[in-house]
């Protein structure tokens, strides 16, 4: 009798260890799916400006051309610990050199290292894998063109049992999707989509998550607690925010609200990298902002 | 115009209200930092609705109101500025304490103000392009200091 129940214990516990195995495993692109891609710097910078990478990967407080240099060390606090943000700059030993265009893609749409570890969802490839895998090879084409930063980086301060990256494969088994949340009828909401809630991954911040750490897409852009512990981020949604098309162009290009507050925190950050962008790509994050559900 | 103006005017009066009720029975220099930041929000307030094209363009009107900021923005605020005063110390205050700690990061903050503001009032009269342009240059010192030494509202 026990005998029988021990050995269906094994069996199941080898069936369950199978499907975490499976469930858990690093996807990555298809190789033929990339190969043939090549980048153009040029169209590469409009990505990582609307990407935003800069604001996360280069130092804290710094403006202008300083920006460019993305040495890492932001460190973000949440609720499984501070993430903080590793050099990705040029450099062979200390920053992402080393590596080809299936690394970088691999890492920007999917979340996974070129050693074939889950990166951690502070890195938002939770809204980059809606990008186009031509403009991932344009972003990586315009990065090799910025300065290298010798600057090791430094390691997440998360606890266990957060800090097992495997697990995070049953997280994106969960939470990953490549499904638009809204609807996107003309080519302008189209492109305000894609700066949204691909390139821009406003959502990250602007909408609330479930206990587990994923986007509540139920309450899309309706505000959250600050993940600092500290204040909230607004809900930018047409009932929530109540500003027309000009004031949010006019905030994504100056940073002035209607109320001539002006932007601050991380938000700063968004509009230095909105103000580069052409003007019709701030028209059409408005438009996108302004056809959300109330 | 003057309309617009009185339009203003009761805005920032009930802004202005507000803010004294956040800090009534305050420090003092507290609520006079708030008070000068009405006045940059009042005058940014007419340049802002014209850039965005919610009221006419006006030359004269908008030269005004860039000279008002860019005579705020040389104005010395050394003695509101007091340590000690930092967000969570002092009612109303959102004020980072490194302010204090990082006082030459400060400095050179307040002084791209004051260049962002002389650059937009050079600029206001020249035309509603020229504004705009002006109002970025403006905004991007304003959001520059308030991403390093603005805490986040509570």
């Amino acid at each position: 009798m026990w005998g029988k129940l021990f050995r269906w214990g094994v069996f199941l516990g080898l069936i369950g260890a199978a499907c975490y195995w499976v469930v858990t495993r690093p996807t990555t692109l298809d190789l033929e799916q990339i190969a043939a891609l090549a980048g153009d710097a040029e169209a590469g910078q409009i990505v990582f400006i609307a990407a935003g990478c800069a604001s996360c990967h280069a130092r804290e407080s710094i403006s202008g051309d300083e920006k460019l240099v993305l040495a890492g060390g932001q460190r973000f606090p949440s609720d499984f610990g501070t993430f903080v943000a590793p050099n990705i700059s040029m450099d062979p030993d200390h920053g992402i050199g080393s590596w080809n265009q299936s690394d970088f893609l691999n890492a920007v749409v999917k979340g996974v290292s070129p050693t074939g570890k889950h990166y951690f969802p502070a890195f938002p490839y939770t809204s980059y894998n809606k990008m186009t895998l031509q403009d991932g090879a344009h972003l990586w084409a315009y990065m090799q063109t910025l300065s290298k930063s010798g600057a090791p980086s430094q390691p997440h301060e998360i606890a266990f049992p957060f800090s097992i990256r495997r697990n995070l494969g049953g997280w994106k088994f969960l939470f990953l999707s490549q499904d638009w949340v809204a609807a996107a009828p003309t080519p302008t909401l189209e492109r305000g989509r894609y700066l949204v809630e691909a390139l821009g991954h406003c959502a990250e911040c602007h909408t609330p998550r479930n206990a587990l750490g994923a986007l509540d897409t139920a309450r899309w852009m309706q505000g959250a607690p600050d993940p600092s512990g500290k204040g909230r981020v607004p809900g930018i949604t047409p009932a929530i925010l109540g500003w027309v098309e000009a004031d949010i162009i006019e905030y994504l290009f100056s940073g002035f609200t209607p109320e001539f507050d002006t932007a601050g925190g991380h938000m700063a950050n968004v509009i230095e990298n909105t103000a580069q962008l052409p003007k019709e790509d701030r028209e059409a994050i408005a438009a996108y902002l302004l056809a959300l559900p109330n | 115009m003057r309309q617009s103006i009185l339009a203003f005017a009761s805005v920032s009066l009930i802004t202005t209200t507000v803010a004294f009720a956040g800090g009534h029975g305050g420090n003092p220099a507290v609520n006079a930092r708030n008070a000068h930041m009405s006045l940059y929000g009042f005058n940014l307030g007419i340049l802002g609705d014209m850039a965005k094209g919610t009221t006419e363009y006006d030359s004269a009107l908008a030269t005004e109101a860039a000279n008002n900021l860019a005579a705020l923005a040389a104005f010395d605020q050394t003695a509101y500025w007091i340590e000690g005063t930092e967000q969570d110390a002092a009612l109303g205050s959102r004020a980072k304490a490194e302010i204090w700690s990082d006082a030459a990061g400060w400095e050179e903050q307040m002084k791209a103000m004051e260049d962002g503001a002389a650059s937009l009032a050079a600029v206001a009269g020249n035309g509603l392009e020229a504004l705009q342009g002006g109002m970025r240059v403006a905004g991007s010192a304003c959001g520059s200091c308030h991403k390093a030494f603005r805490g986040p509202r509570n």
